[in-house]
């Protein structure tokens, strides 16, 4: 083979990975991405999701909505202080889940209803998921200080 | 008084580091002896310096002094002793001390072992590693001083965060920071090659110990890592393709690409814009790990506290280097000599291939990462890229480099034969179809598993049917051993480490066949999971030092025979009123674990259980051992030891000028 031949080789091939890489990619981003709301942001939107799409939401189990149905059947609600989700969760919920505290929620919007497949909590008492604290600074529901705002 | 010590220690490094990076660069340009001469009594210092810091830092945390801020919120006076010790880098700034000490380390490493190189590479080496070292010294001391103090001197400590007491501390980031760091070698040789304009395959032969090094920590630590976040949250878990995770497996990706490129450039002087490029890049996206982990745009267990001023200070330093090399780079590799262009069936062909795909698949790692903060940063909208993202775009990509990787070691240089790799590989194919054909019928259920382990079948075998075929013509068993025994060790250490990637697989695709049950248990009720029973025997309270905990000792039978026992438990910590698991874990057969966690107790003494089966489950964190074993038996190859780099660099350059 002639150096320009082998050259060409080397640079096709490198153009096949790279465009079967950027096409995973793309392909990818359409299902794997999911997006994150609050529930207010997504009472705004409920009219114009698509009733498969995932997403995230983010906010403080709203004190005293924990229910637990038996033991592996919970239902709670998630607010941001200003509009409120309800959530229903089939699992144990992580050691962190309390009242009150932050959460983060992964699953659809069936009926109104959030029916989440997994739930993460905060790791410690500082630790709250950013996107949580960042829409409640938004929302002027947050000390600088002390976290969340005792309501 | 010992605590200003180690700050003023921290100091002195500081402006030593930037005699450092300034004396031996000028001496380096001008071609002065003496003044190249500065680099290494002063690294040697600048480590020891840094040394006495981590120290004194090191006491402080370990006589409990509340007197120092970083003890106070890291630490109590009940903590236990080894984690006074490992808490000194369960924070920001102890961890942040820890990253400059090992900088300073392989900077004397490479003063007081570097005896054969030319004088004015080893300039400009060191020179480089103290730009680095002196851009981490002022962050360390100007936005993250560990030695700051507390007037009046609180009577007792925050206590550190209960999910970072674990000897998993003890090991996990010190491994991980030698591996991100020991880049920072490999980034200073590109560096100093570039600004010298010399390369050729002598300097390959120098980086490679360096990189193998540091690829065999980083391997390690982040096995470490995925096993600690296996058996400490709790539901067996061990991979989330989060950020933090994702930032310490490109440079892992990059650092591998490197070391195969660096083995063409050696052997073939080719490649070497390539290898520098590489170079470059395994320590810019450890730069930009640091980043990601220590400047609080993310949240999670290891962004200890987030200040803004932090991220702004580690962008700039990532800014400066990434920039600053990849400037030099632009303006001087067309300076360089470039290599010869070669076959594409051959064994650096090989090579180029598994570099493509590496790079090429880091790449999607990276989009992945920072795409979901780049367009949050531009339109405010947050999203995450989850797991289904990186299983439709790096799978794909692995796939092909698993499948050549075999025909890589069987190719020969200059000119391979693929037909005759093909054939000698027919073995691995039939067992790896064989095995996907009987894990398939044995155990049902989704194919994908049984691909998957087919396919580290075929790996496991293929790695080692290049050293069969040395050992074949071996007439007695004693003839075979001392062939073995004569091999070089970097073709072991290649077909062990390609082995552990096997292995690594084998044990991935095996979570296809797990078995999860979630059940609320009273004491004495069997619970069956997989081909076993589990029996919580009693629940039983019991104190430890800073915590109290809830023990479940738990029975695991096989047709009634008891054959392991297992105490998971529920600990509550006093100081920061939290709670924390330990999982029960215990490994059966060929490395199959039973994995529980105890979710909740309720009043009525009932528990609430989360059980895992899984089999082979060990045997991903096994195959990762394996390649550093790999990479060890590697580093102790001849070729590679000190000294004989010298007079391999008078070897004729077989490379034409284009």
């Amino acid at each position: 083979m002639t150096r320009k031949g082998r050259r060409l080789v080397l640079i096709a091939s490198a153009l096949a990975v790279i465009g079967v890489a950027a096409g995973l990619a793309l392909f990818a981003f359409r299902d794997g991405v999911v997006f994150f709301v609050t529930p207010s942001e997504l009472a705004e939107k409920t009219a114009n999701l698509s009733p498969q799409a995932r997403m995230r939401i983010g906010g403080l189990v709203q004190p005293g909505s924990v229910q637990k149905a038996d033991e592996r059947h919970v239902s709670f609600a998630i607010t941001d202080n200003q509009t409120d989700v309800k959530v229903i969760y089939t699992g144990l919920l992580p050691d962190l889940f309390r009242e009150g505290q932050g959460v983060v929620a992964e699953g659809q919007l069936i009926n109104g209803v959030f029916r989440a497949d997994s739930v993460l909590a905060k790791h410690d008492e500082k630790y709250m998921p950013r996107e949580v604290a960042d829409s409640l600074k938004q929302k002027g529901v947050w000390n600088d200080g002390s976290g969340p705002k005792d309501k | 008084m010992i605590v200003e010590i180690g700050h003023y220690a921290l100091v002195l490094a500081l402006a030593l580091a930037i005699v450092q990076a300034l004396v031996p660069l000028y001496g380096a340009i001008r071609g002065d002896g003496p003044l190249m001469a500065v680099a290494q009594p002063a690294a040697v210092v600048q480590f020891l310096l840094v040394a006495l810091s981590f120290v004194a830092l090191t006491h402080a945390h370990v006589v409990s002094d509340f007197s120092v801020v970083n003890v106070f919120e890291n630490s109590h006076s009940l903590k236990p002793l080894i984690y006074k010790f490992s808490g000194v880098w369960g924070n920001h700034e102890g961890s942040m001390l820890l990253w400059v000490l090992i900088l300073a380390l392989f900077g004397a490493t490479v003063a007081l072992f570097s005896r054969g190189m030319p004088d004015d590479l080893r300039a400009l080496v060191l020179a480089v590693q103290s730009w680095v070292s002196a851009a981490f010294l002022l962050f360390v001391l100007l936005t993250s001083n560990p030695f700051a103090r507390l007037d009046p001197a609180p009577l007792e400590g925050r206590d550190l965060n209960p999910l970072l007491q674990d000897p998993g501390l003890a090991i996990h980031p010190p491994l991980l920071y030698i591996g991100y760091v020991g880049f920072s070698i490999t980034f200073s040789f590109a560096a100093a090659a570039l600004i010298s304009g010399r390369i050729d395959a002598a300097w390959a032969r120098y980086i490679r110990p360096w990189t193998l090094g540091a690829w065999i920590f980083l391997t390690l630590g982040i096995a470490m890592g995925s096993y600690w976040a296996y058996y400490t949250l709790g539901w067996g878990g061990f991979w989330f393709w989060d950020p933090v995770e994702n930032a310490s497996l490109m440079p892992w990706l990059a650092g591998t690409a490197l070391l195969h490129s660096a083995a063409v450039m050696e052997k073939r002087d080719a490649l070497k814009i390539w290898t520098i490029f590489l170079a470059i890049l395994a320590f810019s996206l450890s730069l930009l790990g640091t980043f990601l982990v220590r400047s609080g745009v993310l949240t999670s267990v290891h962004s200890f506290a987030s200040d803004p001023q932090r991220g702004v200070f580690i962008l700039g330093i990532l800014v400066f280097f990434i920039g600053g090399s990849l400037a030099l780079f632009a303006f001087r590799a067309t300076a360089l000599k470039p290599g010869g262009i070669f076959a594409p069936v051959s064994r650096e062909g090989a090579l180029v291939f598994n570099n493509l795909l590496l790079t090429t698949s880091c790449a999607t790692v990276f989009i992945g990462t920072l795409y979901p903060l780049a367009l949050e940063a531009v339109t405010g909208e947050k999203i995450s890229v989850g797991a289904p993202f990186f299983n439709l775009t790096f799978g794909p990509l692995f796939i092909p480099i698993i499948l050549a990787m075999p025909f890589g070691q069987m190719l020969a240089w200059k000119r391979g034969d693929l037909l005759g790799a093909a054939q000698r590989l027919v073995l691995a194919v039939a067992i790896g179809v064989a095995g996907m054909i009987v894990l398939e019928a044995l155990r049902g259920g989704p194919v994908m598993p049984a691909i998957l382990a087919g396919l580290a079948l075929y790996l496991m075998v293929g790695s080692f049917v290049e050293i069969y075929g040395r050992l074949r013509g071996a007439r007695t068993i004693g003839n075979m051993v001392s062939r073995a025994l004569g091999l070089p060790r970097s073709a072991w250490g290649t077909a062990l480490a390609h082995a552990g990637v096997g292995i690594t697989l084998f044990g991935l695709a095996a979570t296809g066949w797990g078995v999860e049950r979630i059940v609320t248990v009273k004491p004495g009720e069997p619970v069956a999971v997989g081909p076993y029973e589990v029996v919580v025997r009693e629940l039983a309270p019991r104190d430890g030092s800073n915590f109290k905990e809830l023990v479940a000792h738990t029975e695991i039978r096989e047709g009634g025979r008891v054959i392991a026992e297992m105490d998971p438990s529920r600990r509550s910590f006093t100081t920061r009123t939290m709670v924390r698991t330990e999982a029960g874990i215990v490994t059966l057969g060929a490395g199959g674990q039973i994995y529980m966690n105890i979710a909740d107790v309720r009043v009525d003494g009932a528990i609430d259980l989360r059980l895992y089966w899984k089999p082979y489950v060990a045997l991903i964190w096994l195959g990762c051992l394996i390649m550093s074993l790999g990479g060890l038996l590697s580093l102790s190859d001849r070729r590679l030891r000190i000294g004989v780099a010298q007079r391999a660099s008078v070897r004729p350059q077989a490379a034409p000028a284009e």
